[in-house]
């Protein structure tokens, strides 16, 4: 006698049991799939009704408020007026920055691509091992270099006029600031980090109350500090712009939390690197730079990255200082009186690309923890 | 005759120079920082003097106790004739409000996202974590300004002629442009008779605490139900509203007169934006901590109790929660410090707090370094008695090791 193995009942496999697992299991986890496809619904309908079915894109002038009247006569809601994003996508992008110097952006911006592409290429395959240190000094030329070709010689030059920190606005002063901000606080935060676990009781106490006291203060303070204070503490001569300020103000809020992610990578490292160092002869300082600091660094990069987005969406804060990044660009534009009560459009454009950056970005470095086993053991 | 071994150590390290010693580095070492440290900070203070001296300026806070002829609309009451103090002490209180209702609402709100992100069912935890990515990926001061300029502003007017077209809610409670106002309890004349009562039930319900605990302690199983001592706590209360003349409490309704609701609680438009604001988005953030927390625990322990016999409610209680807990506390701790922190964002939409207040202190007496130093140790004070409270908590709940 053979027995036939019964098939599963159709309530438990294929679309059915998927529904039935994940939607249906019991009666309240239905109720609660109602309520949120009601509630799916609700917020769908009324989001693509807004900016899409009963949206205004064209960019004739004055067509906004055109719109908004005849939805007024009509009686119903006025739909979203794209035109504000579509004719200022410029000015959200490059602020104030002068036209005819456009072509400087794409270039930094083609110097970064390039570099990104070499280093994925170069990282990939292990032949290219000796080949990496190349990279790594091409990086860290790019930062003069693209710091140049953004900013110019002097007002004379022909090749490259001067082009004032004053005047970059837009979504570049945004990754200016984030960049800066990072790029430059990190060996700032290393050596705090270092100060804060020495055992010289002065560096000790010193760098202990550096970063604690950055990070009990919000960063608008720090940027307030930055503005208000660098001027009266620094010598008349010594006057930096706006946007200098600001710069250091990002890059000293930074310091103090770059510090404490590269602490928590010193702490990581087991107590047998440093024996080991010592015992192979190597003094303190050697021991830390090419032992201690390259495996600590290593691990905290996730943290670096997590790190990095966040300063990028903090830099919106310069608004409140009266600088013009994205966010204040935006904040301009819904106070000109031909684009007056588009808040909701601009504002959601500027949402929206803050989004796309920092989601991008911690996306691929989640991506990059997986692919570098971090946090696997 | 040979030298013993520990002379010749003697000998060898007195051979060694001092400035190979590792004890006098280690003293040059620190007395050079601070050297460097006390000339940077000793040329910043001569600029800030000679900055002081073009102006003819000294440094002193008596401007504090000076009229500060500007008027603040928000928070306890100011007017223009006040101190410069009063103004800081208003824009404190404001703060205050703003992070502890904050807080509150924002713990809530997280708690049920991160539940919600590990539901077994698929629509409620993509809905939780669209909400927690949408809000984490996008900076709070858009999202400050999408509330403040795009939503609230544009709410429908309280009053247009004689009609009244706020949102209204039932209680009543109106929503517009002016923000919202809503019924709220306020003591009456026998409140004074009443909160006796209160007391009593307080402390009717510690003792009754204290008892069970030790009944714990003793047999291992308590004496009486929880049940009892919130059964004693609501009673006594009950018992005293009954007895005392006219109700203690009276539900002040608002009204609408004129153009403006007056009576129950009003909150401007400002506030309404800040706290909303900063609710939905450290409740993402809580909400990440509290679906880490849960993720944290085995889930060996969930069965395991479940195998000993107990019900989902009491795995949930005192199986997971409080181990859960122990993970939770101290990024939950770190995610209230930057409410606190990121409620100086109000200067940004003009909700009147300590930032705000203390910027136009500044504008108006011009005393930079003194206010920035007030800005300062006002949030370093508020940081660290969050922190110093929360320390406490943790130190309850952490696996006390034998």
């Amino acid at each position: 006698m053979t027995t036939t193995a019964e098939k599963p009942p159709a309530t438990e496999v294929g679309v059915l049991g998927w529904l039935k697992k994940n939607l249906f299991s019991t009666w309240y986890d239905a109720l609660l799939t109602i309520g949120s496809l009601a509630f799916i619904y609700w917020v769908l309908r009324g989001v693509i009704e807004w900016a899409l079915v009963k949206a205004t894109f064209s960019t004739e002038p004055g067509i906004c408020k055109k719109a908004r009247a005849a939805a007024a006569a009509a009686g119903e809601t006025a739909g979203a007026c794209w035109s504000v994003v579509i004719t200022n996508i410029k000015v959200f992008m490059i602020g104030r920055y002068p036209g005819e110097e456009v072509w400087r952006i794409w270039a930094s911006l083609g110097i970064v691509a390039v570099l990104a592409a070499l280093t994925w290429w170069v990282w990939r395959a292990e032949a290219m091992r000796e080949k990496r240190r190349w990279v790594v000094i091409g990086w860290l030329l790019s930062f003069p270099v693209i710091t140049i070709l953004l900013r110019g010689f002097s007002e004379e030059s022909r090749v490259l006029p001067l082009v004032p920190t004053d005047l970059w606005s837009g979504l570049l002063l945004t990754f200016v600031l984030a960049i800066v901000g990072i790029v430059a606080s990190f060996p700032l935060g290393v050596l705090l980090a270092l100060g804060r676990r020495s055992t010289l009781p002065a560096l000790k106490v010193f760098c202990t109350m550096y970063i604690e006291l950055i990070r009990g203060v919000p960063l608008i303070s720090v940027l307030f500090m930055s503005q208000l204070l660098l001027p009266i503490f620094l010598p008349p001569q010594m006057r930096l712009g706006t946007v200098l300020r600001a710069l250091v103000g990002m890059t000293l809020f930074s310091a103090a939390y770059s510090a404490e992610n590269v602490r928590g990578g010193l702490a990581a490292i087991p107590i047998g690197q440093y024996e080991a160092a010592k015992a192979v002869g190597l003094n303190d300082v050697l021991m830390m730079a090419l032992i201690i600091l390259p495996q600590a660094i290593q691990k905290v990069i996730p943290a670096i990255v997590g790190q990095f987005i966040s300063l990028f969406k903090d830099t919106s804060l310069v608004v409140i200082i009266g600088l013009l990044d994205l966010l204040g660009v935006a904040k301009a534009v819904t106070g000109q009186t031909e684009y007056i009560g588009l808040q909701k459009e601009v504002y959601l454009f500027a949402a929206l690309i803050y989004f796309i950056c920092s989601y991008a970005m911690s996306y691929s470095s989640r991506r990059l923890e997986v692919a570098m086993g971090v946090g696997e053991r | 005759m040979t030298p013993s071994s520990s002379t010749y150590a003697v000998e060898r390290h007195g051979a060694v120079p001092f400035w190979r010693d590792i004890r006098v580095i280690r003293v040059i070492a620190q007395i050079v920082f601070v050297i460097v440290v006390l000339a940077i900070g000793a040329w910043l203070l001569d600029n800030y003097r000679n900055w002081l001296a073009e102006r003819n300026l000294t440094f002193s806070f008596r401007f504090l106790r000076l009229e500060a002829s500007f008027d603040l609309a928000e928070g306890i009451p100011f007017k223009p004739t006040d101190s410069y103090a009063r103004a800081f002490l208003v824009g404190v209180v404001n703060t205050l409000r703003v992070a502890s209702v904050g807080i509150v609402l924002a713990t809530l709100l997280g708690l049920v996202a991160g539940v919600a992100r590990l539901s077994r069912n698929w629509l409620v935890s993509h809905i939780a974590s669209v909400y927690i990515e949408l809000i984490r990926n996008t900076p709070l001061l858009v999202q400050l300004f999408f509330l403040y300029f795009a939503v609230i502003l544009k709410l429908p007017k309280l009053k247009t002629g004689d009609e009244i077209t706020a949102i209204t809610l039932p209680g009543p409670t109106y929503l517009s442009n002016r923000g919202l106002a809503m019924p709220w309890p306020r003591p009456s004349e026998s409140f004074g008779a009443w909160w006796p009562f209160i007391l009593a039930a307080l402390v009717v319900a510690l003792v009754l605490w204290i008892l069970r605990a030790r009944g714990v302690q003793r047999t291992g199983r308590p004496s009486f139900n929880f049940l009892w001592i919130v059964v004693a706590f609501l009673v006594i209360p009950a018992v005293g509203w009954l007895i005392v003349p006219g109700s203690p409490l009276v539900l002040d309704v608002p009204v609408i007169k004129g153009l403006k609701a007056r009576g129950g609680t009003i909150l401007s438009p400002e506030f309404v934006a800040l706290t909303l604001g900063l609710v939905v988005y450290t409740g993402a953030f809580i909400a990440e901590v509290v679906r880490a927390g849960i993720l944290a625990v085995p889930k060996g322990q969930t069965e395991a109790a479940r195998a000993q016999g107990f019900t989902e409610m009491q795995i949930l209680r005192l199986i997971v929660l409080p181990q859960a807990l122990r993970v939770i506390i101290p990024p939950l701790i770190s995610q209230y410090l930057n409410l606190t922190k990121n409620s100086s964002l109000a200067i940004g939409i003009g909700f009147l707090d300590l930032y705000a207040v203390s910027n136009t202190m500044l504008n108006q007496s011009g005393r930079v370094v003194e206010v920035f130093l007030m800005i300062m140790a006002a949030y370093l004070s508020m940081s660290l008695s969050i922190s110093l409270i929360m320390n406490i908590v943790n130190r309850r709940i952490q696996i006390v090791e034998r």
